[in-house]
């Protein structure tokens, strides 16, 4: 951190007064002339929260299509379609057990499976070869989508929220005065704070799985080295086939819920997968901080921008996707 | 640069003329040749439009995906959204039943324009996607794809947002309505010759040499003296206007052009034909293309005929690439080699050769 801050003193200052005219704009309470200028002060902070927690949806899913790609050099393109299967098998179970968390941990578990067939059936026999991997990965995503629509038609499914998430929460946040001067609090799904919460957990347990157990350094030995890490003895097909699981799983994870606060149909994989791919092409491939990062300004874009340009908000996203290749190809956290 | 110039100049010694250059071609071809000049005769309008001129427009914008990936080693996936915006550039510089969009300018003009803006776009996207490498490029020309494919659905002034462009007609001129059947097919035919005579043309030119070696070895290449990015780009470019072209026919044939031409599912349908036709040679495109269009159109009676649903056909779409990319990473294109290289050992060593100019993607 303070390495960044003496390596680059000015993108620093400009990011702590971003972060810091983001946190009065936060924290005030607005006047009526900000009013007339950025709109209603509800408005951009539902906005901002809506994109935060969008983010951390984007997070869960890119986070393992990231860990996939820096690993085998496997570009995933059926990672949408493990979203979509987890999500359509969370409403599933939801509704024959009633319970959510065992929706969620039977997802996570069946997509993780499915990740390891995949990789010990097909990745392994082609390993090496980026581009047939690739073109595996389409014809999987083809099929996958076409049995989902053989089985679960067109239509749009929600997974039901448990009664302990749903419902809103008061957050220490003022949206406006009363005219005797009372302040009005900014109420908001809890769901979303607890999809948050359970990203950030995601995260923190992934970076001190990767950082400080040993499974963690062989991963990211091979991140860096694949074929020096199998030289010195380690059995590196084993750590592919969980790192191959532990991204699927994650993505069937989000599949579930995806599903709680958005909806699932038809085309929802291409578009999470799409997002995905925007997600670590900004964030930089390979990384899970960049992953983070990306999934953090893709979400922020695409809420600000539905709020503010409604017209052209998809291109927003793109649009940074394009800004960010200019001017720094391999991505904004990559060390590359 | 020294040794590349030499190479170059004892390649281009023997320069033929153009009968030495049609005499010295096999039977396989005249037959080829023959066969698509005449099909008119044999073949109704439906298999003449619907099938043939339809599977070579789409063999157009694989082909220039085949060149991109089969000599320069880059997989994009941007040319089908080249086609597709020289297709809109089209609908709104010439005439459409969208009139108040529409320039009405005459198809002289717009078509070449057309042309020119979306090979500048395709260029473009190319210069961004080479500043990263390999795989990456396939991630970012898709990310380039469908940011195009939600730009012409959200937005309603330039591109008329979801319904698109329709009443869109193919231009009259020399006295011949280029949009009636027997035209079209033939309008269609020339072109696919052009650019498939244009890519064995420029596969064999210095640049095209030089951007297999960029494939083969970028930076043995770069130490050679070789711009490797500029040649890439100019890749780029060159397929640009094959895939311009092709998409300029395209909205000819289509008579209306909306978001869903260049959307995500055409997109990766560019890709999977010219995997499954065989990405080593030019000719293999056409042939993923005539496939795929052969499945589209009859596989629901195909499938309801042997009693299965016909609503799955993209389950055999999906399986049949899977197959085709686990089995033979060549295409159809390897599968018809490997059968001829077991009958006809002689060959070997020739075969060989017309291999390693191709190479493996």
């Amino acid at each position: 951190m303070s390495d960044f801050v003496a390596r680059r003193p000015v993108w620093s200052l400009l990011i702590i007064i971003a972060v810091a005219v983001l946190l009065w704009l936060v924290f005030s309470v607005w006047s009526p002339e900000m009013e007339a200028v950025l709109g209603r002060k509800r408005v951009f902070l539902s906005a901002l929260f809506n994109g935060i927690t969008l983010g951390a949806l984007y997070f869960l899913v890119a986070s393992g299509f990231t860990l996939i790609f820096g690993l085998m050099r496997n570009v995933n393109l059926a990672h949408g379609s493990l979203y979509l299967f987890g999500g359509y098998l969370g409403y599933s179970i939801g509704g024959l057990t009633g319970s959510w968390l065992v929706a969620l941990l039977v997802s996570f578990l069946v997509v993780a499976i499915v990740g390891v067939l995949m990789q010990v059936l097909l990745f392994r026999w082609m390993e090496g070869q980026d581009l047939r991997q690739t073109l595996v990965t389409i014809g999987l995503s083809i099929i996958f989508a076409d049995l989902l629509l053989w089985n679960y038609g067109g239509d749009t499914f929600q997974v039901t929220t448990p009664d302990w998430l749903s419902g809103p929460v008061q957050l220490p946040f003022v949206v406006a005065l009363r005219g005797n001067g009372d302040p009005v609090m900014m109420t908001y799904p809890f769901v979303r704070i607890a999809i948050l919460i359970g990203a950030v957990v995601v995260g923190v347990l992934m970076w001190l799985a990767l950082n400080r157990t040993r499974v963690g350094m062989l991963v990211r030995a091979g991140v860096d080295d694949r074929d020096m890490l199998s030289a010195t003895g380690v059995r590196v097909q084993l750590v592919f086939v969980m790192v191959f699981a532990f991204g699927a799983g994650l993505a069937g994870l989000a599949g579930v819920v995806g599903g709680t606060f958005q909806s699932l149909q038809p085309g929802e994989d291409t578009k999470i997968l799409l997002s995905s791919l925007v997600v670590v092409i900004v964030g930089g491939m390979g990384s899970i901080p960049g992953a983070a990062v990306g999934a953090l300004i893709v979400g922020l874009a695409e809420q600000f921008g539905s709020v503010y340009m409604p017209t052209y908000a998809v291109m927003l996203t793109f649009i940074i996707m394009v800004a960010v290749l200019a001017v720094r190809p391999q991505g904004l956290a990559a060390r590359r | 640069m020294a040794i590349a110039d030499l190479n170059l100049e004892q390649r281009a010694r023997p320069r033929e003329s153009f009968p030495d250059w049609l005499a010295r071609r096999g039977t396989a071809f005249w037959i080829l040749a023959a066969l698509l000049l005449l099909m008119p005769a044999v073949a109704s309008s439906f298999w003449l439009v619907q099938i043939f001129a339809y599977s070579m427009i789409l063999g157009m914008v694989a082909l220039s995906l085949m060149f991109l990936a089969g000599y320069g080693g880059i997989v994009s996936l941007v040319q089908m959204t080249v086609a597709g915006f020289a297709g809109y550039l089209v609908a709104i510089l010439g005439d459409s039943a969208i009139s108040q969009i529409s320039l009405h300018w005459p198809w002289w003009v717009a078509a070449p324009i057309a042309i020119l803006v979306a090979t500048l776009f395709g260029t473009l996207s190319g210069a961004l996607s080479v500043r990263t490498e390999g795989i990456y490029t396939i991630m970012i020309t898709l990310a380039i794809a469908s940011a195009f494919y939600y730009l012409t659905l959200q937005n309603y002034t330039i591109f008329n947002g979801f319904s698109g462009f329709n009443g869109i007609v193919p231009p009259v001129f020399l006295g011949v309505d280029w949009g009636q059947n027997l035209p079209f097919y033939y309008l269609t035919l020339a072109c696919a010759a052009l650019a498939y005579a244009l890519v064995i043309y420029v596969s064999r030119a210095p640049f095209g040499l030089a951007l297999q070696g960029t494939r083969d070895n970028p930076r043995r290449m770069a130490a050679l003296g070789f711009d490797v990015v500029a040649h890439r780009v100019a890749a780029y470019a060159f397929a640009s206007v094959i895939a311009a072209c092709a998409g300029v026919l395209l909205v000819w044939y289509q008579r209306q052009i909306s978001p869903g031409t260049a959307g995500v599912g055409p997109v990766v349908d560019m890709l999977i034909i010219a995997v499954v036709g065989g990405l080593s040679r030019p000719i293999g495109p056409f042939i993923g293309a005539l496939v795929y269009v052969l499945l589209r159109t009859f596989s629901l009676d195909v499938l309801e005929g042997v009693g299965l649903d016909g609503r799955r056909y993209q389950l055999m779409i999906g399986l049949g690439f899977l197959i085709i990319v686990l089995f033979s990473p060549d295409g159809l294109i390897g599968i018809w080699q490997r059968i001829r290289d077991r009958y006809r050992r002689s060959a070997e060593a020739r075969d060989g050769q017309m291999r390693s100019g191709g190479g493996t993607p």
